[in-house]
């Protein structure tokens, strides 16, 4: 296994969180502050305070039922925050929904695959140009020439987007039918094609083989050079996680228990004890 | 480009069996070979077929089970209706056609509006609350025009005089007005249109077969089409995961009040179609199982399926007219007949005797099992 581990140098940024020295003069695409929700007096997730850069790969890990998936759905506005606020792209995102918060520039994948599994692998990467592309319901309905220009741009870039991995000799498959991994990279090609600046991936290599794991880290990279976004993911597969992301941030019980590079956090009592339990005394 | 070639195909398939039926029905109708009591079920069927078709965009493609569908066909009944006899006395429009097109067009119009203000409630609404409102919603329509009294007030000339220059007068037509009121008796020397739970007598019908075709390829077009493009993706794909289509950026509300609208308003030109096919049209053709009877014809042709809604609903108009030597026994058999169609088609035995037959379609059913 090729060792890719990055030689990014961090830099800290006031809200204690550090981003990429390349980054720093950017306006943050994503910044937290003091987010927290409240399940019935359960503190899922308090006080997250989190930064990223414009081109940031960030990794959030941390034990099950840290947490992790609840952040996205907080930066997704799938769950409005009971404390703090999020900014995507320096706007506060207070009181919007998930749709607003896709328009400003947040696309994300599920941990258990959510594609349109009935429709082909063409038409999910369509949905995800929905807001791209766009023409109106009644040249749909009269097949206007807005509708045929439309569509022929669909076509041309969902091809496009799936090139990235290679899958455009799908296009015409079931979503429903593929290979696991290959539903996976079909749900990061359908969040890609929302035009993101953030793309968030909840656990993108569970189920993959070592193989198609390396593959993926490549195409994280791969992605976020072509399109210069940011990517933000959850992995268990520490591998992956230390090999291509620059600022980790790990959670324990909701709460950020610590944050640094790969070899930061590595090297972190606070974290070996989250995973592997305190040593004991002798 | 191969999937686009095939969704066409098949569209142009369900566009031929329409085309082809309504050929086979004019040459029997020209050669007099047809019944009677047939005839006079072509422009039902047209309308049942149109319906079926819309309420599966609601069912099937949106995925919101609707049992009220029949409230927007009476919107549309009742205003083809009163439209047609306004037009008539008004407007002194006496083509048939135009009327009749007109009409659907003003009933399309109305049952659109009662949808976008059934929707906005009700679509708030999941699953079988969304079923039991839109329920509900019927049976108020339908109790509305129970007790609406809708009559139109002669146009009279008027001279009214200059009121510079007194010995000139002034030439005005008033056209014919229409009175719409609950309850009420209406003055005796106004034209009742509708009475109340009497319903709409003395309509004069204008609704013809050929008509009712050229509305059944017009649903087809706007459904298929629909299903076909940018919004009818977004409506599946809300339909087959909500959340997912909400993080890419599909406005649920927007896209669910879409499917819903057009259906409503397909319904309500299917029901002026209706309306004007008959002397008397009372609100009580409109109730609850007529909802039911189209939400049949869409469950048994496949949710989804606009092909078999197509069928469906033919099939089962005819049927009970077939069925009438059994006299009593008639619903009976409607019952067992349904009941065997759902069981064959869902037992695998059946399915592979028909595999059996058509090799063609083994392979279509094993592509659909990997899937």
């Amino acid at each position: 296994m090729t060792q890719r581990k990055s030689t990014t140098r961090m830099v800290p940024v006031p809200s204690h969180s550090i981003v990429p020295e390349r980054d720093v003069d950017k306006r943050p695409v994503l910044e937290t502050r003091h987010l927290g929700i409240e399940f019935g007096g359960l503190k899922a997730v308090e006080d997250f305070n989190l930064t990223i850069g414009r081109t940031e790969i960030a990794g959030l890990i941390g034990p099950n039922g840290a947490g992790k998936t609840t952040v996205f759905n907080l930066l997704t506005k799938v769950y409005q925050p009971t404390t703090g606020t999020v900014l995507i792209d320096g706007k506060d995102t207070a009181g919007m929904n998930t749709v607003q918060a896709n328009k400003l520039g947040i696309a994300r994948t599920f941990q258990n695959i959510r594609l349109f599994s009935n429709m082909t692998v063409e038409d999910n990467v369509r949905i995800g140009l929905h807001n791209q592309i766009r023409y109106g319901m009644f040249s749909g309905i009269f097949r206007l020439p807005s509708f045929w220009s439309g569509e022929k741009r669909q076509h041309e870039q969902a091809l496009d987007l799936l090139s990235i991995f290679d899958m455009q000799d799908m296009a015409a498959m079931k979503a429903g039918s593929l290979p696991y991994g290959a539903q996976r990279r079909l749900e990061i090609v359908r969040a890609l094609a929302t035009n993101p600046s953030l793309l968030l991936l909840d656990e993108p290599a569970a189920g993959m083989n070592p193989h198609e794991t390396e593959e993926l880290m490549e195409n994280i990279i791969k992605i976020r050079d072509k399109f210069q976004i940011a990517v933000m993911l959850i992995e268990h597969d520490m591998n992956l996680v230390m090999g291509i992301c620059e600022g980790i941030c790990v959670l324990n019980y909701g709460r950020i228990i610590a944050k640094g590079t790969a070899d930061e956090i590595q090297s972190n009592p606070v974290v070996i004890e989250a995973y592997l339990g305190k040593r004991k005394e002798d | 480009m191969k999937k686009l070639n095939k969704t066409t195909k098949s569209n142009f398939i369900t566009y031929a069996i329409v085309i082809l039926a309504f050929i086979i029905c004019q040459s029997l109708i020209s050669a007099g070979s047809m019944t009677r009591s047939l005839k006079g079920q072509l422009v039902p069927i047209c309308v049942y077929i149109v319906m079926a078709v819309s309420l599966n965009l609601t069912v099937g493609i949106s995925g919101e089970l609707s049992l009220g569908h029949a409230g927007f066909m009476s919107v549309g009944a009742f205003a083809g209706i009163v439209f047609s006899a306004w037009a008539q006395a008004a407007l002194g429009i006496e083509n048939t056609i135009v009327r009749l097109l007109l009409c659907m067009v003003i009933g399309g119009i109305f049952a659109g509006i009662a949808g976008v203000l059934i929707g906005i409630p009700v679509l708030r609404l999941r699953g079988d609350y969304l079923a039991i409102v839109t329920l509900a919603f019927g049976e108020i329509i339908r109790n509305v025009f129970n007790c609406l009294y809708i009559s139109l007030i002669p146009g009279s000339v008027q001279y009214v005089a200059d009121a510079a220059n007194p010995e000139v007068f002034t030439k005005t037509q008033v056209l014919d007005r229409l009175n719409i009121a609950f309850n009420t008796t209406p003055n005796a020397d106004w034209n009742i249109i509708v009475n109340g739970p009497a319903g709409a007598t003395g309509v004069t019908k204008i609704a013809t077969f050929t008509v009712g075709f050229a509305l059944i390829l017009f649903t087809l077009v706007v459904v298929l089409n629909l299903i076909n493009s940018r919004s009818g993706r977004a409506i599946m794909a809300i339909r087959d995961n909500r959340i997912a289509a909400e993080s890419m950026g599909i406005n649920v509300t927007k896209y669910k009040m879409m499917a819903f609208v057009t259906s409503a308003v397909l319904a309500g030109m299917a029901g002026a179609l209706y309306g004007l096919n008959y002397s008397t049209v009372t609100a009580s053709k409109f109730k609850f199982d007529t909802s039911i009877t189209v939400l049949v014809f869409v469950v048994l042709g496949g949710i989804g399926n606009i092909r078999g809604s197509i069928i469906a609903a033919t099939l089962l108009t005819v049927l009970p007219e077939m069925l009438r030597a059994f006299s009593d026994y008639r619903m009976l058999i409607y019952a067992i007949v349904l009941i065997v169609v759902m069981l064959a088609t869902n037992s695998p035995q059946i399915r592979q005797l028909v595999e059996r037959i058509i090799p063609k379609r083994r392979k279509a059913g094993k592509e659909g099992e990997a899937a």
